[in-house]
């Protein structure tokens, strides 16, 4: 950053969104605490999204398999820390493990692909998600490693000292729930990563990935070394999805292979695409769009088609993958740098449509 | 032996179901040089509408072979129309669009048919009703079923007229003009907007005779058949060189049979027991012939995405494929 100085009227705007995030989880705990839940997976989803930004819209890589770097990180913290291996580490171990574990696979599946063209580079790695899946799935025998679809249970919490994520807790005469202090913690680390994200876009690396996603060669000519720039792409992605698996599976308690399909990995990149593709307050308007608009779904399509046919016509799960189906093509057909695109990337796509 | 007969009667007959299904994909890429991601599930919207007029007319007392074809007569009309407006709506408007763009339009496509197969369908899968009495018949050690031959004859037959339509009509040549060079062809009066609908036509017309016939091989039909099968039929047109249709027919066959073979021994090869240094180490485990078996036949599925890897890894233009991994 240039080291300006922040105007009044900027100031007071920081301030103003601070305190709202500050005070939304009470507000929203006022409402019920399934909508607490609810914000602290939306944010994930931010995270998640956040994380494939930089593979699909800063360097142009298409990930399809996405949602395994989550499940790396998710099967890690659940193997570290529950009782299914009696394994009880603190999270601030667990993490980095998780993230670099994550962060190997990315480079163990990117080294010998990247070299792809784009949409092969798509099926390998939707291929490679679905293998996870598989493994996730089946290693229970002969030795029970993942147990298999049943899951894991009884995921320890984030836990500092005797101070625990999920147990309810009173400060300054406020009671904090466990959903609210997740929130919190959630909000910190959202912040750094929005925080690494934007110097990320500005240094030398955010140039020559975007160099890359523009013309390849080009890039090439002018002196970067594609294959471990793009390869940093593939690693960083995948080590934030890896954190934010760990926290999923903290704050859940619980993980399956069911909760790592296709449709997911498919979520996180409509996400990305509808919100605007390398512009990173973009993807977070996108994350949160997509994130809410099931629940909202749910919460008024259901009276509705009951009050008008007497019955569930269209379950809300299916109308949803409808949504983000059309949001993907309409997206694509008439806004394809996204709602809220990055002002380099709509110049590109615009040129290209010739 | 026996085993190894049975397993290659049955990757055969998959394997020329992937090769039908595989043909669709690498005509598309062929001509447009794009992943019709969508293909999948145009076999599974095929396979989905047969079995809907199958089992509506299965107590109407036909015979179950006019039934049967009764089915794939609804299926293919059907089929051809989604493949058309597929390539109206997610291909057409994007041609010159940045090649992300088009693949996501695909994802998009593929995602909202599924979910209309859902809606029509329901999510419980349909059985093949009672109709066709399947007789064996005992070649050697292993049998064949009735429905294994017809299924690989009619493949055959269907690559077979694919190739004479290809490489000896007129709208073959011009197919494999437009295949060659876009601008060019055009120059020669061939219409290339009619030949690329008619690729995805012609593609979506085959797969949904793939799509019966895969679901009448397993007996069920289901709205998330597509994913597997489209990924899996892509792979083996990969693995024999996308854009090239001989390949494609070899890959199916050849990833059936891998795939038949690998899930047939997979469970002898990992059961650690019958090496002599982890038995030791096992120990009990091991005790009174016990198998302690790594991979199972679960792992079936993984076959096809581990050969797509290794194919694009070590040899990214396919057996008889020409190079293009490296083409911007």
């Amino acid at each position: 950053m240039k080291g300006r100085v922040l105007s009044r009227r900027e100031v007071i705007g920081l301030v103003a969104i601070a305190a709202a995030l500050l005070a939304l989880p009470f507000v929203l705990a006022s409402v019920g605490t399934a909508w607490v839940r609810i914000t602290n997976f939306a944010v994930l989803f931010v995270l998640l999204s956040l994380g494939l930004n930089i593979v699909v819209g800063f360097a142009g890589l298409l990930d399809l398999g996405y949602i395994a770097f989550y499940a790396v990180g998710a099967y890690t913290y659940a193997l570290l820390a529950s009782p299914h291996f009696n394994v009880h580490l603190p999270f601030w171990v667990i993490l980095p493990i998780g993230a670099g574990l994550a962060c190997t696979a990315g480079v163990i599946l990117g080294a010998p692909t990247l070299r792809l063209r784009g949409d092969y580079l798509a099926i390998v790695t939707l291929g490679f998600g679905e293998i996870v899946r598989i493994f996730m799935n089946n290693l229970s025998n002969p030795v029970n490693i993942t147990n298999g679809p049943k899951g894991i249970t009884l995921i320890d919490p984030f836990r500092i000292g005797d101070f625990s994520f999920s147990a309810r807790s009173e400060l300054f005469g406020l009671t904090f729930s466990g959903p609210i202090k997740y929130y919190y913690l959630l909000l910190v680390v959202l912040l750094c990563v929005i925080v690494i994200n934007l110097r990320l876009q500005d240094s030398r690396i955010g140039r020559a990935w975007v160099a890359i996603r523009e013309d390849e060669i080009a890039a090439k000519a002018a002196g970067i070394n594609t294959r471990n720039i793009k390869l940093l792409a593939f690693a960083m992605g995948a080590s934030f999805g890896g954190i934010a698996g760990g926290m999923f599976s903290a704050i859940q308690a619980f993980v399956s292979p069911e909760s790592f399909i296709l449709n997911e990995s498919i979520m996180v990149l409509a996400m990305v695409v509808l919100g605007g593709m390398g512009n990173i307050w973009g993807v977070i308007a996108g994350a949160l769009l997509l994130s809410f608009m099931p629940e909202v779904l749910r919460y008024s399509v259901e009276p509705m088609q009951k009050a008008l046919f007497g019955r569930m016509l269209v379950d809300p799960e299916v109308l949803r993958m409808l949504i983000f189906g059309f949001a993907l093509v309409l997206t694509m057909r008439f806004r394809p740098a996204g709602l809220w695109p990055e002002t380099r990337h709509r110049r590109e796509m615009s040129e290209n449509r010739r | 032996m026996e085993t190894l007969l049975q397993q290659i009667i049955n990757g055969l007959t998959t394997g020329s179901v992937y090769a039908v299904v595989a043909l669709g994909y690498t005509m598309v890429y062929g001509v447009i040089q794009l992943i019709n991601f969508a293909h999948g599930e145009v076999v599974m919207i095929g396979a989905m509408v047969a079995f809907g007029v199958i089992t509506g007319l299965a107590g109407s007392g036909l015979p179950a072979s006019m039934i049967v074809a009764a089915g794939v007569l609804a299926a293919v009309p059907a089929c051809m129309a989604i493949g058309y407006s597929l390539e109206r709506v997610a291909y057409r408007p994007l041609r010159h669009a940045p090649r992300l763009a088009p693949l996501i339009t695909a994802i998009g496509m593929s995602i909202i048919l599924q979910h209309v197969a859902l809606l029509i369908w329901g999510r419980n899968p349909l059985a093949f009703p009672q109709i066709i009495a399947n007789p064996t018949v005992s070649i050697g050690l292993a049998e064949i079923s009735a429905v294994q031959i017809a299924i690989i004859l009619l493949s055959f037959l269907m690559m077979g007229g694919l190739s004479w339509f290809v490489y000896r009509t007129r709208f073959g040549i011009a197919m494999r003009a437009t295949a060659e060079n876009v601008q060019v062809a055009g120059l020669m009066g061939i219409n290339a907007d009619r030949v690329i609908a008619a690729t995805f036509v012609i593609g979506a017309a085959l797969g949904a005779v793939a799509g019966v016939m895969f679901g009448t091989y397993y007996g069920i039909a289901h709205y998330t058949m597509g994913f597997t099968l489209g990924l899996k039929a892509f792979s083996a047109a990969v693995l024999g060189g996308i854009g090239n249709l001989p390949g494609a027919m070899v890959g199916g066959l050849l990833l059936g049979l891998v795939e038949a073979l690998g899930t047939g021994y997979i469970g002898d090869l990992t059961n650690l027991c019958q090496w002599p240094v982890v038995d030791a180490w096992l120990g009990e485990r091991c005790a009174d012939g016990a198998h302690f078996i790594l991979f199972g036949s679960n792992y079936q599925d993984v076959f096809a995405f581990v050969m797509l890897i290794l194919v694009l890894v070590f040899r990214p233009s396919g057996l008889l494929g020409e190079r293009v991994s490296e083409r911007a």
